[in-house]
């Protein structure tokens, strides 16, 4: 069974740039297999001036198919509206229309059009949390026809997640290179040791103490372009809940949530952490960590520098280091 | 009556000026007024044109005493800054308007409030007032006010005459409130003894209930403190009180500078959205306003930060028996609980953490990480 001939009008909607691009080469490649001579136009959406449009739809003297790709069609100019619904209003038979909208409000009359004229309408969802993004590896892993397990995909997702086309790519890669099950091994051997540390987990080891995993993310997260600045603000703001829940007392998550102004998850894992901590030992945490973004922004010399002794010291006061 | 009747306080600098204005030979181009805040370096900066523009040398009653003193004086400029720096682009206009002649007075004045503050990003904004003082236009004078001599770069410092200014003794501040502000003789001197002498704030002490009432608040706060989590509640009070006070100066007045500036460009204001040109004029106002809130939001903490410094002082004056007034006379039981509960050793220890806090907020340390140390260690000790 043969997929459907693509219809005239073709709407990619949703701010995941990766899929959006494979739909447009997805939808060309499948015209020029019925046509291989097709021409292929792009238009930007906020340089398109007047008149373009009937420039590029007009039929040629020569024949043959075209396909007009419109990208970024949500900062479309007016006049690339305008023209839109004109042609909309008296389509051309050998021209397919490819529309590329991120997201928002603008032009939604020209998209209303197109769906209303049947326009063939792709979504392309965003990415954002770990869990879409290990669907969208394990769907990457299926499309090509090989098989992952879970614990590959998850370290694939930690390794090289932050960004969607790096984790496309690196799928990629690891389908050409390789034979049989994609499992944990493997991914180890491409991409181990290199983990994408945020603030946060930084954080989070240095409230629980793990003083060699939090230098390690820490060198991760500055060595991936990880600013300082914000690693100490993350560790100044852990420390203020870890201070703030623990001289809350008793009480349900859901309610001392809302008292202290955090989320039900925060209080729940400050409330894990906060069973090694004393309040000297806070107080030194914090009064390091003060020191630290002072010297952060210009009052220290090294930044970095600023923020690891800031780790240690958290880390140290937990154990209840001397003073 | 004449112009130097507000400048309290400091005989030995008006002396100076109004030599100046007398005798040609002591009269110089560049001036640099120092003295700590509150000595009152603008007003003395205004009295100064004043005398200057002045046929008598400072009468303080005919109309270009007046007008210098209010700032509307056509030849007398006054700069001053709300948001955190003077920018370049600013002394470069101011440049070029200080090589005109005078049109109506016999100077052409122009006082820069916030030198401390010609320091965006480098020294440029001050390095282009350094030509204006290094090849003077005849009749133009440049008055320029700082806290300390330090405050501005060296070659500026160099080129200009030093005036120093003191702080004025607290009666001489209580007279003038009474004086000029019709204060209750007894109001008065407690607002200058809490001001430590700060003209300007005492003024608002003595006039604004709120005023007082925060900074009761904020000299108990040391005794309130008991827990670690009373030290970050305590630190945390303390930076919302500035963010309030902050928004509540500002929203008005932002909105009704937003209504104005899209009057002159000719902008409807209910356009769901504005052109992209009116979109950056906006979007320009917005950053102003956003730097202003923030150095508005850091001097209400630096105040509440000197109050906070200055019941300490006084416990540690208590428990020496310096023969000195306490600043803070009116609340003489939170000194002396301060003073019971603290050895001098950890007192000196908080006044140390309370300057380390100062320090690190306007090095653009987050205020309330910076208070949460310093109440940390008002708690616990360093």
């Amino acid at each position: 069974m043969s997929p459907p001939p693509v219809p005239p009008l073709v709407l990619i909607s949703g701010p995941e740039e990766v899929l959006a691009e494979r739909a447009r080469a997805s939808v060309v490649a499948e015209l020029r297999h019925a046509a291989p001579d097709l021409e292929v136009i792009r238009v930007e959406g906020n340089t398109y001036a007047a008149g373009e449009l009937v420039l590029h739809t007009s039929p040629s003297l020569f024949g043959g198919d075209k396909v007009l790709v419109i990208e970024g069609f949500e900062e479309a100019t007016d006049a690339l509206q305008d023209d839109l619904l004109s042609y909309l209003a008296a389509p051309e038979d050998d021209v397919t229309l490819v529309v590329s909208h991120r997201s928002g409000q603008r032009g939604k009359k020209v998209l209303d059009t197109l769906k209303k004229q049947s326009a063939r309408v792709i979504d392309c969802p965003a990415i954002k949390s770990d869990r879409e993004k290990s669907d969208f590896a394990t769907h990457e892993f299926r499309r090509q026809g090989r098989k992952a397990t879970p614990e590959a995909v998850r370290a694939l997702v930690e390794a090289v997640g932050k960004d969607v086309r790096e984790l496309a790519s690196a799928c990629g890669q690891l389908v050409a290179d390789t034979d049989g099950v994609i499992d944990e091994v493997l991914v180890e051997k491409y991409h181990g040791g290199k983990v994408e540390a945020s603030g946060f987990r930084v954080a989070d080891a240095a409230v629980a103490g793990q003083t060699s995993e939090a230098l390690r993310l820490l060198r991760h997260a500055i060595a991936t372009g990880v600013d300082p600045v914000p690693i100490v603000a993350v560790l100044a703001s852990q420390l203020r809940q870890l201070v703030k829940v623990g001289s809350a007392g008793r009480g349900s998550s859901a309610q001392l949530a809302k008292e202290l102004g955090m989320a039900p998850w925060q209080v729940d894992k400050a409330r894990r952490v906060v069973g090694g901590w004393d309040a000297p030992g806070l107080g030194r945490a914090i009064q390091a960590v003060a020191a630290a973004d002072f010297e952060v922004k210009g009052g220290g010399r090294d930044p970095v520098y600023a923020v690891e002794r800031a780790v240690l010291a958290i880390t140290a006061a937990r154990h209840g280091g001397a003073r | 009556m004449t112009v130097w009747d507000d400048v309290v306080g400091q005989p030995e600098a008006v002396a100076a000026l109004t030599r100046a204005v007398t005798v040609p030979e002591a009269m110089t181009h560049a001036w640099l007024f120092t003295g700590p805040p509150g000595s009152g370096r603008s007003v003395a900066a205004r009295a100064f044109a004043a005398a200057l523009q002045c046929p008598d040398g400072g009468c303080g009653t005919c109309r270009e005493c007046r007008t210098a003193l209010d700032g509307t004086h056509a030849d007398v400029t006054v700069v001053a800054t709300e948001g955190l720096s003077i920018k370049v682009a600013e002394m470069r206009a101011l440049v070029q308007e200080a090589a005109l002649k005078p049109s109506v007075g016999r100077w052409r004045v122009i006082i820069v409030e916030d030198a401390d503050r010609l320091t965006a990003y480098s020294d440029a904004p001050a390095n282009a007032l350094l030509k204006a003082l290094e090849e003077p236009t005849p009749r133009t004078v440049w008055i320029l006010c700082a806290p300390s001599l330090e405050d501005v770069i060296i070659t500026i410092r160099s080129r200009s005459r030093h005036v120093r200014l003191r702080t004025p003794p607290a009666e001489d501040v209580a007279a003038l409130l009474v004086r000029r502000d019709g204060i209750a003789p007894a109001m008065a001197m407690y607002a200058a003894r809490a001001a430590q002498s700060h003209v300007g704030l005492a003024r608002r002490l003595a006039r604004d209930e709120g005023a007082r009432i925060r900074r009761r608040d904020v000299i108990a706060m040391p005794g309130r403190i008991r827990t670690i989590g009373d030290a970050i509640g305590a630190a945390a009070d303390l930076a919302s009180i500035a963010d309030e006070e902050s928004t509540a100066a500002t929203t008005e007045r932002d909105a009704a500078e937003r209504t104005r500036l899209m009057e002159i460009l000719g902008a409807d204001p209910s356009a769901r959205t504005q052109p992209p040109h009116i979109r950056s004029q906006l979007g320009a106002l917005e950053k102003e306003q956003k730097t202003r809130a923030t150095r508005f939001g850091r001097d209400v903490v630096d105040r509440a930060l000197v109050d906070l410094l200055s019941v300490h002082r006084d416990a540690l004056a208590l428990h020496f028996g310096a023969p000195v007034a306490l600043v803070n006379q009116d609340s003489i039981d939170v000194v002396r609980q301060l003073a019971n509960g603290q050895s001098p050793e950890r007192l000196l220890h908080a006044m140390d953490a309370i300057g380390e806090a100062r320090e690190r907020i306007n090095a653009n340390v987050p205020p309330l990480l910076a208070l949460e140390a310093m109440t940390v260690t008002l708690h616990q000790g360093a």
